[in-house]
């Protein structure tokens, strides 16, 4: 199966969806963002494997042995840090929500309609 | 030559020394210091504009020059018109909004400074970078800080929830620009806009592209707050305090229709089929239906913010139908609107928090009859509310003149009655609240079941004195003096079609950015000619629209048709639930539908 | 929305999403072919262009630097936001009172565990140094290293009690801590920009070969300002959650004491 991680991917993305519209937690509703992010990283990494290819470090190797793509484990440790500090604001914030209104179900947060 | 990253680079020192000294600095100097900061900004961008005036240049990060075979390995800032224009004009809104919030707001930390100066720097880079992942990088550095300054008002118990819908569907947003990140690279093996245009030229637009452009887009989308991915946006606006909205509504919707079109033109148009009809239609059907919904939430908002916020939807609703035209004509006139519209709403919201610090509320209920001694306000507000309804030969006017002709040109004829009445319920929602407001005409606006009691930002008081006219009221009427006059000046509509048609040239995009020149033979478009008749024909419309849109709810009985107006009017409303995974629902079906839309348009 | 139509809703268009998802997918390269122009030519290029033998390391800090440059400051950003939001809406009245901090300074657990944490805490800071300062010779950088590093602070945590942790109170000076790391890498970008170069030119010899700890010019620099910053973000995002943990812990128990 060729393309069977990307799948795999795209079903993490859906399940962290999916867990995002039915939460009855703030917690348990950013912690399904936080698997709907690494659904980009398994993604990302699966782009740029190579086959029978060494890691981008060449340390006590030969240099010109074949490597997987380094660009794609850069962007994945640039995005593993954004959307963490993203997460972590997200927390205060739900933090704040319950002690403003000392629940976390999101239907009782007295939302503003209309 | 390296005006470009010092523009960047000034923000964020001036930040990080800001939360360095946070213990030290009086209140005082740290506003200064902001202040001095975004107004260095403005003058940075205004000199790079000026030198890029005739032709993309670019500047090398890490002086990474490009490989052989057109391989880009650094990250570049592909500084073109537009894109200067734009951090200038990101810059400027900045400022005035630094001015205003160093009197509006009493007890602010340092941080606050420092949040709005990284918000700039990420505005600014969003504009010039030329690659894809970076422009990502640049995205979330000016979403982070909004989302916590969303959720600063730390003294009222306004809605939290309106920082966590905001971090939420936004960062859905971000995801899936990141998706759609991968999937590019995985085609192209670049990250560069200019080397993926160059790689995906000449081929067609197959499943991978198009999923990609889609992924990418719709995160666009969501922080313009296009329908559906829109319920964020009223919510934060109403959490936010008035200096962070004045930046939202001014800057942040135009940016993000910027990136929009820079990832389109750059590195898409190139593949066969992106650019096709059906594309356009897509595009179009999304925008007009966004501009409807926002148009007619406005109206049936009693609080201001809100109605600012779904004001500010129904534009970004118009800017995609520009867009959606598909050629520079159309980008030309989304350049346009974006800026006098931008620069209206933001001199709106700083009205509106006049308002509220001195009257101590913001919903037309609250503050009914009570406006008169606000007169700089009031007069804000009424010429901003004509604005809307797109008076000629003012500002929004010809921005919307320039977006129907190239609509008209494209064969959307229903595009321009459809703005009329968008342009009709918005300017008519804003002149109705300056009539209950300022004239204590019309009928008490009734309690509204949906609504909540909402306090003003504050109690207090705040007296007319001399600092408080310099800090607040000038910030505002030097907006709406230039929000008005760009479109009166000939020379700024020619200027933004010049820097337009820049932008959609994909070809002269690439060669000056990987190989440093600019091709032979680049003829730029043709001008379009001015405003035709058929477009001052349908301000007046407009105009009379808004007139009469607001002479009806201010003093028509409660007949019949008018009750059932009302109650579609309610349903629309109760879908905006507030709720966080309702908001996020919504986004995911906006995806599935905008994906499938496309796929069967350009494939 | 009524709840069970909101999840029908959502569940619709999930299986929409994957289906239109896996068709675009198909379009990728099979797993393990991709070839990607611009990795291969770094790949050949970056050990001697700058004498390391990290490529990721590399593409982090000089190739892509203002990516990283950028990931910082919404890192740094973002840690301030969280402080403000959780320090701003703490009462007085949620302060713990001095007989509670007296009775909870006495450390409550087994012996075992705060020896092994005490005895943790030491290999850890030096693995988190080895980290940060190797980061352009083997898997690492500021980054890995950072967090190895604020996990050591944890570590005191869990051998110790929340007391201890207030009193050391991290909080205070790992925000200037933090600030100078950020303000580090933006004025090590700024420094190429000033030696002539472009902005985040990487101005200093590449050093020798084969590479040695200051082998990169400015990335072992960069690893160190990155690794300060993230450490003092990390560890202050620590103690701020932590903080308000312990608060709700320790009212709590004093006040089932009192009732």
């Amino acid at each position: 199966m060729s393309v069977y991680p990307y799948i795999v991917a795209g079903w993490m993305m859906v399940v962290g969806l999916f867990g995002i519209g039915r939460s009855r937690n703030l917690i348990h509703m950013i912690l399904c963002l936080s698997v709907v992010q690494s659904s980009t990283y398994v993604l990302l990494l699966a782009v740029g494997f190579r086959r029978d290819a060494t890691a981008p470090v060449f340390q006590g190797i030969a240099p010109w042995r074949r490597a997987v793509d380094p660009i794609v484990q850069a962007l994945t440790l640039t995005d593993v840090v954004v959307e963490a500090t993203v997460v972590a604001l997200m927390l205060a914030l739900a933090v704040d929500a319950h002690k403003r209104f000392g629940t976390l179900d999101p239907q009782d947060l007295r939302p503003q309609r209309g | 030559m390296a005006l470009a990253p010092l523009a960047i680079a000034v923000p964020i020192i001036a930040a990080c020394l800001l939360v360095m000294g946070d213990s030290l600095t009086p209140r005082a100097l740290a506003n200064a210091v902001a202040i001095g900061t975004a107004s260095a900004t403005v003058v940075l961008c205004a000199l790079l504009l000026g030198q890029v005036w005739h032709g993309t240049e670019v500047f090398w990060m890490g002086g990474w020059h490009p490989r052989e075979g057109g391989v880009a390995v650094g990250i570049d800032l592909a500084v073109d018109p537009l894109g200067a224009g734009s951090a200038t004009f990101a810059a400027a809104v900045a400022t005035a909004a630094l001015v205003y919030s160093s009197r509006y707001l009493e007890a602010v930390a340092p941080m606050f400074q420092a949040l709005m100066l990284v918000m700039l720097a990420g505005m600014v880079g969003l504009c010039l970078t030329g690659d894809l992942f970076n422009l990502f990088v640049f995205f979330e550095l000016l979403s982070v800080p909004a989302y916590a300054l969303t959720a600063y008002r730390i003294e009222h118990g306004g809605p939290l929830q309106g920082g966590l819908g905001f971090a939420l569907v936004n960062s859905i947003g971000s995801f899936l620009v990141v998706s759609g990140i991968g999937l590019v690279y995985g085609r192209t093996g670049a990250l560069n806009l200019a080397q993926i245009g160059d790689a995906l030229a000449g081929h067609p637009a197959d499943g991978l592209v198009v999923v990609a452009f889609t992924l990418i887009a719709c995160g666009f989308l969501v922080k313009a707050a296009i329908v559906p991915f829109h319920f964020w946006l009223a919510d934060a606006y109403a959490a936010a305090p008035v200096p962070v909205c004045i930046l939202f509504s001014g800057v942040m919707v135009e940016l993000a229709m910027l990136g929009l079109a820079r990832v389109l033109w750059t590195a898409f148009s190139g593949a066969e089929g992106m650019l096709a009809d059906g594309v356009g239609d897509v595009l179009a059907v999304v925008g007009l239906g966004t501009a409807l919904l926002g148009a007619v939430m406005t109206f049936l908002q009693h609080r201001l913010k809100r109605m600012l916020a779904f004001a500010t939807i129904a534009h970004s609703g118009m800017l995609l139908t520009g867009i959606a035209v598909l050629d520079a004509h159309g980008l030309g006139g989304v350049a346009m609107l974006g800026l006098a519209n931008g620069m209206v709403t933001a001199s709106l919201f700083m009205a509106v928090g006049i308002l509220s610090r001195r009257l101590g509320s913001i919903s037309e209920r609250g503050l009914h009859g009570r406006g008169g001694r606000e007169r700089v306000a009031g007069g804000v507000l009424l010429l901003g509310g004509l604005a809307l309804a797109s008076v000629p030969p003012l500002g929004i006017f010809a921005g919307k003149a320039l977006v129907e002709e190239a609509a008209t040109a494209r064969g959307w004829g229903v595009a321009p009655a459809l703005f009329l009445v968008v342009s009709a319920l918005t300017g008519g929602a804003v002149l109705r609240a300056v009539a209950r407001i300022f004239l204590g005409v019309g009928q008490r606006a009734e309690r509204d079941p949906l609504e909540q009691d909402e306090e003003g930002e504050t109690g207090e008081h705040e007296p007319s004195g001399a600092a408080s006219v310099l800090l607040l009221e000038v910030p505002m009427i030097a907006l709406l003096v230039a929000g008005l006059a760009a479109g009166a000046i000939p020379e700024v509509r020619h200027a933004v079609e010049h820097a337009a048609g820049q932008l959609v040239d994909r070809h002269a995009y690439a060669s000056q950015v990987l190989e440093g020149r600019a091709p032979p033979g680049t003829t730029a478009p043709p001008p379009s000619t001015g405003p035709y008749t058929s477009s001052y024909l349908y301000a007046i419309g407009s105009l009379v629209g808004a007139l009469a849109c607001a002479a009806a709810a201010l003093f028509m009985p409660r007949t019949r048709p008018l009750a059932v107006l009302a109650r579609g009017g309610d349903l629309v409303r109760r879908w905006h639930t507030g709720h966080l995974g309702d908001y996020a629902t919504w986004a995911v079906v906006g995806v599935v539908a905008l994906g499938w839309a496309l796929a069967a348009a350009a494939t | 929305m009524k709840p069970a139509h909101r999840v029908a809703i959502m569940l619709a268009a999930c299986a929409g999403l994957l289906g239109w998802y896996v068709w675009g997918v198909a379009g990728l390269p099979d797993f393990g072919d991709t070839v990607s122009v611009t990795g291969t030519t770094i790949l050949h290029a970056f050990a001697g262009e700058r004498h390391t033998t990290n490529a990721v390391t590399t593409i982090v800090f000089d190739y892509r630097g203002m990516d990283t440059l950028g990931e910082e400051l919404i890192l740094f950003i973002s840690v301030v936001a969280v402080t403000l939001l959780l320090r701003e809406r703490r009462d007085e009245s949620e302060d713990i009172s001095p007989e509670a901090e007296r009775a909870e300074s006495h450390p409550r657990g087994s012996d075992a565990v705060r020896a092994l944490g005490v005895a943790t805490v030491g290999v850890t800071v030096l693995l988190g140094l080895y980290v940060v300062t190797h980061g352009q010779l083997s898997p690492g950088g500021g980054f890995q290293g950072g967090v190895i590093l604020a996990a050591a602070f944890m570590a005191i945590y869990a051998a110790g009690n929340f007391v201890v942790l207030r009193r050391m109170g991290p909080a205070d000076w790992m925000e200037p801590v933090e600030a100078a790391g950020a303000a580090g890498l933006a004025l090590l970008a700024l420094g190429g920009l000033l030696a002539g170069g472009a902005f985040f030119h990487n101005f200093l010899p590449p050093g020798p070969v084969p590479s040695t700890i200051i082998s990169g010019g400015t990335i072992p620099l960069d690893n160190v300002a990155v690794g300060i910053e993230v450490f003092g973000a990390m560890t202050l995002l620590a103690a701020e959650f932590l903080n308000e943990a312990g608060i709700a812990r320790v009212r709590g128990r004093s006040q089932d004491d009192e009732g």
